[in-house]
C-alpha cells in the first residue's frame, strides 16, 4: 500500500475521483483483502464491543417496553409522539442519502458516486432496520401490528386507506425492500469476486450461494445493467415519496405548525441533508482505517459536503418559510408557535438546531474547511444532531402548544426514552461494523467499470458511452 | 488412467480463450463473429457495452416486463382501496364519495414501485438462469480471474462451425494469453 499518495498531497482545487495507479486487479485485491485477509484490529473488537452493549441495553429496553407499556416512556397527553417519532424521522432519514447517492447519481451520471454507493446503500439498510423499530415499539399494542396491513380478516375490516399513517407503512415497507433488492442486485457480481478469492473452503460456500453461480457472461450483464438501471429509476421518485408521506404525516394534521404544504419537500430536502451528514461520518473513519484514500478521495467528502451545503440551504428556506407564514396566514394559533418556539419553554432546542443546521454549515462555502477532514467529520455530527432537533422542535413544540390552553403541557423524556435512543444508534453501527468486515464495502465491479471508463482518471466522464437499456 | 486423457475423452463444452483487457476482448469477439461463428459467449469482471451487440445478443426484454410490474402493481393497490372502501365497507362520513381517489394515490404509487422492481430483479435473474450452481467454466482454474481482472471469450461446442484444430487455430491467432479446453 506504500504506492497509495498520502491526502496531503492530493489536496488539489478537483481531487481524482480515483488515484492514479488504480488498477482492475488493485481494486479487486484492496477491497476484498479488507474481508478476506485483514486480521480483526482491536479497535473493531472495541467498536464492536461497544456496540453490542448498547445493542443488550436497547434490547432489555425493550423489553422493559413490552412488559409494563408505553407508559415508561415520557409520551402522554398532549405529547403523545415523543421521542419514538423523533427517532423514527430522524433514522428514515439518514437513509435517503444512501438511495440518492445509489439512484439519482447514477441517472444523473455521477462518477463519483461510484465508491461509495454501497456503503451508502447498507447504510440505508440499517438505517430503515432502525426507524422500523419505532413506529412499531409506539403502536401500544404491539402484538396487533400486523392489523396495519390490509388482509382478509373475520372483523371485515381494513386500514385506513385514506390516512398518511396507512400510506406510511406502504411507504416504508417498500421503501425498506427495494432497498434491499438494489443492494443485492449490485453486490452479486462482487459476491462472485468474493467467492473466486476466498480461500476458506465455508466462506467460499457462503459466498458461492450468495452470489447465484454469477459469471460474468455479457449477455447477463446486459440485462443485468437493464434491471439495475431501471431499479435506480424507479428508486429515485420512491425515495422523494418516503419522506414526502412521512411530511405529510404531520401535514395531514391541524396542529399549528404541522398543517403547512411546504413539509414535503421541506422533509426530503432535510432527510438528505441529515443523510449525507451520517455518510460523512461513516466514510472519514472507515475511508481511514481500511486504508482506501484512493478510492474514496477527497472529491467524494468535498462532493458530499456541498450537497449538505444545497440541501442545508432548502432546510433553512424551510424554517424561513414557515416563520413567515406564521406571520402571513394571520392565525393567532400560527403566530403563537413561532413566538413560542422562540422565546417558549423549548426556545433552547429551536436556537439550537437553528446554530447546527444553517449557522455552522455555511462555513462549508469554503473550500479549506472542506478539506479538513476533521473539521468535517465535527460538522457532520453537528448537523446529524441539528436534524434530530429539527425533529424535537416539530414535533414536540407543536403538541406541547395546541388550541385550547387548557390543553397544554409539558414533554420530558425518561430514561427509557434515551436508553432506546441510544440503543439503536449502536444497534446501527453494530451492523456498519459487520457489514464492513464480511461484505465488499466498495463496489468492486462497478469501480472497475470506472477504471476503464475513465483509463486511470485520464478520459472525462463525458466521452463515455451512454448506457442504455435495450 | 491420466487426468489429462480423462479429459480428452469427455464431451467439450467449448474452447475458451484468456484475455487480459476489455479491448482485446472486443477485437477478439468481433474476429471470431466475423469468422462466422454464433455461439459464443464472453466472461468478463467488468460489463462491456459493445460486447452483448457483437456476439448478437437482442433485446433484454427487462424494460417491458418491468413496465408490466408497475401497471399491475398501480391496477391492484388502486383496485384493492376501491375495493375495500366502496364494495367491501362502504361507510358514509358526512357525505363524502366513497371514490374518494385522490387520497389513494400513494399507496397506488408505492404499490407500483413495488411490484416494477421485484418483477424488474426476479426478471432479470431468471432470464440469466441463475441461480445456477454449476457452469462448465468454473471448471476451469483459471477461471477465478474472469471476476477480478481477466476476460474469456468461449466458443461453444454447439456451434456448427466449431472444429477442435480450426477453432482452436481462430482463437490463438487472436493474441490470447491462454486457450483451454472447457469439458462440459
Amino acid at each position: 500500500m506504500s504506492s497509495i499518495p498520502h491526502d496531503a498531497t492530493m489536496q488539489t482545487v478537483n481531487p481524482p475521483v480515483i488515484y492514479p495507479g488504480v488498477t482492475y486487479a488493485s481494486v479487486t485485491d484492496q477491497v476484498s483483502d479488507v474481508v478476506l485477509k485483514r486480521p480483526f484490529g482491536k479497535a473493531w473488537m472495541a467498536g464492536v464491543g461497544i456496540t453490542m452493549l448498547l445493542v443488550m441495553m436497547l434490547t432489555g429496553s425493550i423489553g422493559y417496553l413490552l412488559l409494563k407499556g408505553v407508559g415508561v416512556w415520557g409520551i402522554n397527553v398532549p405529547v403523545a409522539w415523543g421521542f419514538a417519532i423523533i427517532n423514527f424521522v430522524w433514522w428514515i432519514g439518514i437513509g435517503h442519502a444512501g438511495t440518492f447517492i445509489s439512484a439519482m447519481l447514477l441517472l444523473m451520471r455521477q462518477d463519483w458516486r461510484t465508491s461509495i454507493n454501497r456503503f451508502a446503500e447498507a447504510m440505508t439498510l440499517f438505517a430503515v432496520a432502525c426507524a422500523g423499530m419505532f413506529p412499531l415499539l409506539h403502536l401500544g399494542r404491539y402484538k396487533f401490528f400486523y392489523w396495519l396491513m390490509p388482509y382478509p380478516n373475520s372483523m371485515g375490516l381494513w386500514p385506513q386507506f385514506r390516512s398518511a399513517l396507512v400510506w406510511d407503512v406502504f411507504a416504508v415497507s417498500t421503501y425498506g425492500l427495494i432497498s434491499l433488492l438494489f443492494w443485492y442486485v449490485g453486490l452479486v457480481p462482487d459476491l462472485a469476486t468474493m467467492r473466486d478469492r476466498a480461500t476458506n473452503p465455508i466462506v467460499w460456500r457462503i459466498y458461492a450461494i450468495l452470489a447465484l453461480g454469477w459469471r460474468g457472461a455479457s449477455r447477463h450483464w446486459q440485462r443485468y445493467h437493464a434491471a439495475y438501471l431501471l431499479l435506480a429509476g424507479i428508486a429515485a421518485p420512491l425515495v422523494v415519496s418516503v419522506h414526502s408521506i412521512v411530511g405529510m404525516d404531520f401535514a395531514q394534521s391541524l396542529v399549528p405548525g404541522w398543517h403547512s404544504t411546504i413539509f414535503p419537500p421541506y422533509f426530503v430536502a432535510g432527510a438528505i441533508f441529515s443523510g449525507f451528514a451520517m455518510v460523512l461520518t461513516l466514510i472519514i473513519p472507515m475511508r481511514k482505517a481500511f486504508k482506501l484514500e484512493n478510492l474514496i478521495t477527497l472529491r467524494h467528502v468535498n462532493n458530499c459536503c456541498k450537497l449538505m451545503l444545497v440541501t442545508g440551504m432548502i432546510v433553512a428556506y424551510g424554517y424561513a418559510a414557515e416563520i413567515y407564514m406564521s406571520w402571513y396566514s394571520g392565525s393567532v394559533y400560527e403566530s403563537y408557535l413561532s413566538y413560542n418556539r422562540f422565546f417558549g419553554n423549548y426556545a433552547v432546542a429551536f436556537w439550537l438546531l437553528i446554530t447546527c443546521n444553517v449557522v455552522i454549515p455555511q462555513l462549508l462555502w469554503f473550500q479549506s474547511i472542506r478539506n479538513n477532514l476533521y473539521l468535517v467529520w465535527t460538522l457532520a455530527i453537528v448537523v446529524n444532531v441539528g436534524m434530530w432537533l429539527e425533529r424535537y422542535v416539530i414535533i414536540i413544540i407543536s403538541l406541547a402548544r395546541d388550541f385550547i390552553p387548557s390543553s397544554w403541557g409539558m414533554y420530558y423524556p425518561t430514561v427509557w426514552d434515551i436508553t432506546v435512543f441510544a440503543g439503536t444508534i449502536g444497534f446501527f453501527l453494530l451492523l456498519i461494523l459487520m457489514f464492513v468486515r464480511v461484505l465488499p464495502a466498495i463496489a468492486m465491479a462497478e469501480t472497475r467499470e470506472l477504471v476503464h471508463e475513465t483509463h486511470g482518471g485520464t478520459v472525462p466522464m463525458q466521452n463515455m458511452e451512454p448506457r442504455r437499456v435495450r | 488412467m491420466s487426468a489429462e486423457t480423462k479429459a480428452k475423452d469427455q464431451p467439450l463444452f467449448g474452447l475458451a480463450a484468456e484475455f487480459d483487457s476489455p479491448e482485446a476482448i472486443v477485437d477478439a469477439a468481433r474476429k471470431v463473429m466475423a469468422a462466422g461463428y454464433s455461439d459464443a459467449e464472453a466472461y468478463t469482471p467488468i460489463a462491456i457495452v459493445e460486447l452483448p451487440e457483437i456476439l448478437g445478443s437482442k433485446r433484454t426484454y427487462i424494460a417491458p416486463i418491468v413496465g408490466i410490474g408497475a401497471l399491475l402493481g398501480a391496477v391492484g393497490g388502486f383496485g384493492m382501496q376501491y375495493f375495500a372502501n366502496v364494495i367491501h365497507y362502504p361507510w358514509n362520513i358526512g357525505g363524502r364519495p366513497m371514490n374518494s381517489w385522490p387520497m389513494w394515490i400513494p399507496i397506488t404509487f408505492e404499490c407500483a414501485i413495488l411490484m416494477a422492481g421485484v418483477s424488474g430483479v426476479l426478471s432479470m435473474f431468471a432470464l440469466n438462469g441463475l441461480p445456477q450452481p454449476y457452469h462448465p467454466m468454473f471448471r476451469l482454474d483459471s477461471f477465478a480471474r474472469a471476476s477480478q481482472d481477466r476476460f474469456f471469450l468461449c466458443i461453444e461446442s454447439t456451434d456448427p462451425k466449431f472444429d477442435m484444430i480450426e477453432t482452436r487455430q481462430l482463437l490463438e491467432s487472436l493474441a490470447p494469453m491462454a486457450v483451454m479446453e472447457v469439458p462440459k
